[in-house]
């Protein structure tokens, strides 16, 4: 069976049923045990029509749970079996969808949860172990998402500023599961980009973010190792990128650099066709990156990006050049005390460097960066024996 | 991101309503179990619950003694400076929120239906790496 064509087909079937006057949590759960009944029939005989067999099986499953919620309040029966008439879908329901799930009124993790769901045609089971949650308590977050929203109009225009973030959040902080997150974030990602793109408005910042995901996921097979231990970037076996992401990425974001109307994301994809275009490390063009850090700060103001910006100075003007600008970060910053180690011994302060790494082991994240930053302390305080 | 909630037989700072469990009333305790009971299941309806377990206090040290050998045991330590009950693992959106929940946990009833006002510790988890990271 064919699961991502019935993931695809999930938005198209959600908004048939919402155009035909079923509210949005009502017709999200029905098109959820169409899906079901489809992962279990399917196997044996995928129908010919897929859209159509969906539309009718969640449309008979509407039926069956409003005319038991008849029944339970014994109430005259008035929908009729046949669908109303109107029109049936439109090309705005699935970027309907995205606004709904993204809607401003969710937390990050209720909207990634949505999205999800609604739109990516996860089931909550599948939500779940994405995220290392309980499925009673993701079936929980998901529906109180749809009891957030139930207010908001299905066809109101949403901002796509927070839809973006939404997306850059199941690509960036995806656990690893059975679900590859970060796939599935750029598969939506690409859905957004190319409803976004085919109306007039000229939508760079989804391109940009596309391009980004992309250049990242091009390294993922250089970025861990087999035991998952982390390679840095400098030490990535490049022949490893996929040059075949890499050419979409960095096609998708000239053309959204050629409207020149730049945005965070296009920034941060211009970082990473940089590295991308550098064969090997000591090629890397750090003074075109450090440039785009500026652009980047100046969109931002975020203390990561000049934090990052001290790391590359170090490496486009030399250690000290770098250790003055991260000079002017504030130490209490996340990764602070991982990026002053590395400017110290690229300064040959071996001594402060190895104290640093240390440091920034105890106040890492996470396990794998807590490692890493472990292994180099023990690398600067035993050198090996010459 | 998820936090860890860890509750302490010893080892953290006494609780206000400092009474050994023993010495409750039947009811007390009945009220006790309910509220944490009911913690739980409302932390599951928010969608912030992932695991909640209580540990028994009996505990024996284990470690390696050689090749061919059998694990040495030892204990349990009455000394132990430091002793788990039991935790609970939450997943919020935020640190504030986190230690919201645990003052709510703390806030069980315990001897004369009062407040524990016990201590909790809060704990974050280590998290998976992000992907982008320049």
């Amino acid at each position: 069976m064919d699961d991502l064509l019935l993931r695809e087909l999930t938005p198209a079937v959600i908004g048939v049923l919402v155009r035909r006057g079923v509210d949005f949590a009502t017709a999200e759960d029905a098109v959820q045990e169409a899906l079901i009944q489809a992962a279990l029939t399917w196997p044996d005989r995928q129908p010919a029509d897929p859209k159509g067999w969906l539309v009718t099986v969640a449309w008979r499953k509407f039926l069956d749970a409003h005319r038991s919620e008849a029944a339970r309040r014994a109430r005259e029966q008035r929908v009729e079996t046949e669908p109303p008439p109107g029109p049936t879908e439109s090309a705005d329901d699935t970027l309907h969808l995205f606004f709904l799930c993204a809607h401003p009124s969710l937390t990050p993790a209720s909207a990634v949860a949505l999205t999800l769901r609604a739109v990516g045609g996860l089931t909550t089971r599948q939500i779940a172990q994405a995220y290392l949650v309980p499925e009673a308590t993701m079936a929980q977050r998901i529906s109180r998402a749809k009891r957030t929203v139930s207010g908001v109009r299905f066809t109101e225009t949403g901002d796509l500023a927070t839809v973006r973030r939404v997306l850059y959040l199941v690509f960036n902080e995806g656990y690893t599961g059975d679900v590859d997150l970060a796939a599935e974030a750029i598969r939506l990602t690409r859905q957004l980009a190319s409803l976004t793109d085919s109306e007039a408005t000229e939508d760079e910042e989804t391109a940009g973010l596309l391009a980004l995901m992309l250049l990242h996921h091009a390294r993922r097979a250089a970025r861990t190792r087999r035991d998952g231990r982390l390679v840095p970037l400098a030490e990535q076996d490049r022949t490893r990128w996929d040059t075949g992401l890499v050419a979409e990425g960095v096609d998708i974001l000239q053309t959204a650099l050629a409207r020149d109307r730049l945005g965070e994301f296009q920034a941060q994809a211009a970082i990473a066709a940089l590295h991308a275009d550098a064969l090997r490390a000591q090629e890397t063009d750090w003074v075109q990156i450090v440039g785009w850090y500026d652009e980047l700060l100046r969109l931002t103001g975020s203390p990561v990006v000049q934090l990052n910006r001290a790391v590359a100075i170090g490496e486009a003007d030399g250690a000290q050049a770098g250790l003055a600008a991260l000079a002017t970060v504030d130490p209490g910053l996340p990764r602070w005390s991982a990026a002053s180690a590395y400017l110290h011994e690229k300064a040959g302060d071996l001594e402060t460097a190895a104290r640093l790494y240390a440091d920034a082991a105890r106040s890492a994240p996470n396990l794998a960066e807590r490692d890493h930053l472990t292994r180099q302390a023990a690398r600067l305080n035993h050198p090996p024996r010459g | 991101m998820k936090y860890l909630l860890l509750k302490h037989y010893r080892g953290a700072p006494e609780a206000v309503n400092d009474v050994p469990m023993d010495q409750w009333t039947p009811d007390e305790i009945e009220d006790h179990l309910q509220y944490m009971a009911d913690f739980a299941t409302r932390l599951e309806g928010t969608g912030e619950y992932v695991d909640g377990q209580a540990l028994s206090p009996e505990g024996t040290f284990v470690r390696y003694d050689g090749e061919g050998r059998p694990p040495v045991t030892d204990g349990p330590f009455a000394e132990t400076k430091d002793l788990i009950a039991g935790w609970m693992v939450i997943d919020v959106d935020s640190y504030d929120r986190a230690v919201a929940l645990a003052g709510e946990l703390s806030a069980a009833p315990g001897a004369g239906g009062k407040p524990i006002h016990e201590w909790l510790e809060l704990r974050p988890f280590l998290t998976a790496p992000p992907t982008v990271t320049e």
